[in-house]
Order: C-alpha cells, then structure tokens, then sequence
C-alpha cells in the first residue's frame, strides 16, 4: 500500500462526497422547514438519476444537459407528494408529526422501489456518454472528466442554494420557518407555500445529486435507502440547516470511507457510522454546527 | 376596528376562554390585564390568527376573519409582538427586520419603514448585521418591536411588552409604545405590569379565568378596589 493509491482514494473519495453533500442539503433543507425526516430522499434521488436515464436513452439528451429538467421533474413530483401526503401532517402535533412522516416515508420508499423495478427492472443502469473515458493525470493521479465534473456541478449547485437562501425574500422566509415558524406566520409567510417549495426544493436537489450519480456511477433500484442513509449521517455531521458544512462534511465522509476502504475494505460503511455515533455522542449540534439555545 | 364577540377557545379538550368579548376602537389603545394563566396571551394568539376559536367571531375592520390563516391576517394589517419576542435567532438584525417586511405592502415601502424603525431604535442600526439571538435583552425587545413595525400594521398588538426588562428600559419601552400609537397605529397590549398598562391605555378589560371580569377606562381602574387589591397591591383607603 503505497502514499499513490492512498491519495487516488482520497480524490475518488471526495468526488463521491460531494454528492453525499448534495443529497445531504436536501434532507436538511425539507427537515429545518418542515421537521419531518423524509426517509425517501434516497428515493427521490434514484428517481432523478432515472428521468436523466430515460431522457438519455429516449431522446439522446447529454446527462449534463438534462441536469435542470430532471430536477424541474422531481421538484413537480415533490409538490404533489407534499400536497398529496404530508402537507395534512403539518398541523398534527409534534412527535405526531414526525411520527407519521416516518411511516409515510418507509411506505413510499417501498412504492418506488418497486415502482423501479417494474419500470427499469432490477438491473444496475448507468448513463455512458462518448466522453465517459475522457480525464487527465496529474502527478500520477488519474482525475476521470465526468466525475471532476459531477464534483464542480455539485459545488456550484450547493453555492446557488446558499445565495438563495440568504440573498432572496423567498430564502430568507425558508430560514425564518426553519428558525421558528410561529414567528415567520406571524411576518406574513405563508407556511403552507413555503413547506410545498421547500420539499419540492428537497426532490430537485436529490434529482440532482441522482443524475450526477446515473453518469459517474450506476443507479438501481435498491440504492435509495443507502443515499438516505449517507445523507442522514452527513446531516447529523454538519449539523442541521448548516449548508456550507453539509457540502464540507460530505466529502469528509467520502474522504475518510474511501481511504479507509484501503485498511479495512467492505467495512467502510462501519467507519462512517462509527463516525456518525462519535459525532453525536461528543457534539450532537454537529461540526459545524451553533449550539442551540 | 377590532371587534372580538364572544370567543371561545381550547386546546384539545381544555377550554381557556369563555365568552370573551371585548373591542379596540381606531386609534385607541387597549389594555388586556389579568393574572397568569387567565388566557391573555391565548387571546392574543386567537386574534391573530395563531389559534381558532370553535365559537364566536372576531371581526377586523367590519370583516370577520373566521377561518383567515395567519398570513392573511398580517396583510390586512394586524401585527404581533409576540410573548418572548420570537426572533429569528440565527439571522442577523436587518434580516429579522426585512422579514418584518415580508407583505406586498410592507415590502412597498421598506427602506423608508427601515428608516423610522432606526430612528426609533438607533440601537439596531449598529446591531444591524449581529446575529439576533446575541443581543441583550433589551434589544431584542426593540427589534422585536420594530419588527413588528415593518408591515405597517394598522393594528400592533403585544404581548408582554415589558417582559424580562428592567423598570428603566421598561418605561422607555411604553414611551415608544405611546409615540407609535401618536403616530396613529391602534394598540391591544397585554401585560402584567398592571399600574404601567393602566397609565398607557385609555381603556382596559379585565380577564381572570378566561372570562372578561371587568371592563373600563384605564385612569378609573387605577383607582378601582378590586384592581388596586389584586394587581396593584395597595390597599384601597
């Protein structure tokens, strides 16, 4: 095992852990605002990485081009599911409320596993492009082009959420409901509209991450509850409603599995769950995250 | 301007309030008083829009605002400072006060809102880019406040303007409170410090387990046995 194959771990890992940062602000966007743990995010992603399958093998459109259709697809679907399910829940009571998301979650996951199977079969799909081969090598380090490029798109991507968040009105509101919705009804914000955005918001970002994973990766119908799960971890890492941190802590995830896949090989998913256990036993408000009051 | 005929409201199965009836004319300001856990604040909550009666009617300006989410409410002019100011502790100053903003009409005339507010507050001009949840006590209560100043409401209620804050920063608070009401915006203030309510309002109810007991100008209830005894604890001579 030589300093080489340590460090081509460690840029293979940090590409992957940009999209366990762009899964992860999802989940955080949708819990802040609405607090409910959607535990079909997973899903939401494979069905993004889908629609880009299918928009590419039906129509021949580059994966990268149907980046911002596929999401517009998952944010329509994201409004009818809120509207649909868990928009009754937002007036039940608290542990209510989580409660039954939680059931409704693990119910739709079921739906769209299966749904996938049916609709794509259970075979492992990817997207190949002409230029999947195409990369360049720096002091011996092989840097793929597709996958340099699902780390740029998803950093740009989770930059555009934070000036979003923090330069518009309609932001601004996502962070007053995240922060104490009582008071944001009491601005004027329409609770209602604002929990539909943000879960569509939610499904379009997972879209995202799920199209970039359908090129530099493959995509079946099993993985969602894999990318919930690795979101979930990197929330709980970054602390919730922390956007910045979600992108920082996710490629630290991905770092530290994949050079940890070197020592202690199938066993990385337990590095970072051990990870996920320290975290929340020596600093539950997450890395970077304030304490709360 | 704001007619509340006989409400009654109830979390779960638990009834707080019984009939309460009361009404805030243009331009006046109206004290609600009581003990704790006599259902101020629930009364406030409901005229808002943040709970709902099962009976009765509240009436804003002739329309009955029934069913009326909370949004709606603060667009047609109602405002909320509310119990234990309700900040946005994570966001700065002026993004609290922005918020404030947040209705067409509010948003209309913003920076000039913004402007008032400072003149106000000076204070929150220097806060203005410090996280809310680090200021004082005081402060916040300004930014409360002038928050609730920004959607230029016709109607300011508040709840317990003076909770938490020293005699001093009290009385400097209800001076403010004098000067937005000149400035001709009507005001419904709950409170507990009795005697500073009663000297503010022209007139005041009176709620002690959920029901209006008393009703009256706020100078005559001063001298009122029955308030000097429970609120004031003065005996009367």
């Amino acid at each position: 095992m030589n300093l080489q194959v340590s460090a081509q771990s460690l840029i293979f890992g940090i590409f992957v852990g940009g999209l366990y940062g762009l899964a992860a602000v999802g989940l955080s966007l949708v819990f802040g605002v609405m607090k409910m743990l959607n535990v079909a995010h997973g899903e939401l992603l494979m069905l993004g990485g889908y629609v880009t399958f299918w928009f590419f093998s039906l129509y021949h459109i580059d994966p990268f081009l149907s980046l911002l259709p596929s999401a517009f697809v998952l944010f329509l679907i994201g409004m009818g599911l809120y509207k649909g399910l868990f928009s009754p829940l937002a007036k039940l009571h608290e542990e209510v409320k989580i409660k039954n998301s939680l059931l409704i979650g693990f119910g739709l996951s079921l739906v769209f596993h299966n749904l996938a199977i049916r609709l794509w079969t259970a075979d492992e799909r990817s997207v190949s492009v002409f230029y999947s081969g195409w990369g360049f090598s720096l002091f011996g380090l092989r840097f793929p082009f597709i996958r340099l490029a699902g780390l740029v798109l998803a950093t740009i991507v989770i930059l555009a959420l934070q000036q979003f968040l923090t330069k518009t009105y309609f932001g601004k509101a996502i962070r007053a409901t995240t922060e104490n919705w009582e008071s944001a009804a009491l601005m004027g914000i329409n609770i209602e509209k604002t929990s539909m955005v943000s879960f569509a918001l939610g499904a379009a970002l997972a879209a995202m991450a799920g199209t970039i994973v359908s090129v530099g990766y493959a995509i079946h119908p099993a993985m969602g509850l894999e990318w919930t799960l690795k979101a979930l971890i990197v929330v709980v890492l970054a602390g919730l409603g922390n956007i910045g941190g979600a992108f920082v802590a996710g490629v630290l995830l991905g770092g530290v599995e994949s050079v940890s896949a070197l020592f202690v090989g199938p066993y990385m998913e337990v590095v970072g769950l051990v990870i996920f256990l320290l975290v929340l036993e020596l600093r539950p408000q997450g890395l970077f995250g304030k304490r709360s009051e | 301007m704001l007619e509340i005929e006989r409400i009654n409201v109830s979390y779960g199965d638990l009834q707080v309030l019984w009939d309460v009836f009361f009404e805030v004319k243009k331009e006046e300001i109206v004290a609600l008083i009581g003990p704790n856990s006599a259902g101020k604040t629930t009364t406030l909550k409901t005229v808002s829009g943040l709970l709902r009666p099962f009976a009765g009617e509240i009436r804003f300006e002739g329309l009955a605002m029934g069913n009326m989410p909370i949004h709606k409410r603060v667009e047609m002019g109602i405002s909320l400072v509310p119990e234990g100011r309700g900040l946005f502790p994570g966001m700065s100053t002026l993004e609290n006060l922005e918020l404030g903003a947040f209705t067409a009409k509010g948003r209309n005339c913003k920076e000039e809102t913004l402007e008032q507010v400072y003149q106000l507050f000076p204070i929150l001009k220097k806060r203005k880019k410090q996280a809310a949840g680090t200021l004082s006590g005081g402060e916040q209560q300004m930014l409360a406040i002038g928050r609730g100043l920004m959607s230029k409401p016709k109607l300011l209620l508040f709840d317990e303007p003076s909770w938490g804050l020293s005699p001093l920063l009290s009385k400097v608070i209800y001076e403010v409170i004098g000067e937005i009401n000149h400035s001709g915006v009507t005001i419904l203030l709950i409170e507990q410090n009795v005697r500073m309510a009663l000297q503010l309002a022209k007139r005041a109810y009176v709620i002690e387990n959920g029901r209006i007991v008393k009703h009256g100008d706020g100078r005559n209830m001063l001298n009122d046995q029955h308030i000097r005894e429970v609120y004031l604890g003065t005996e009367s001579v």
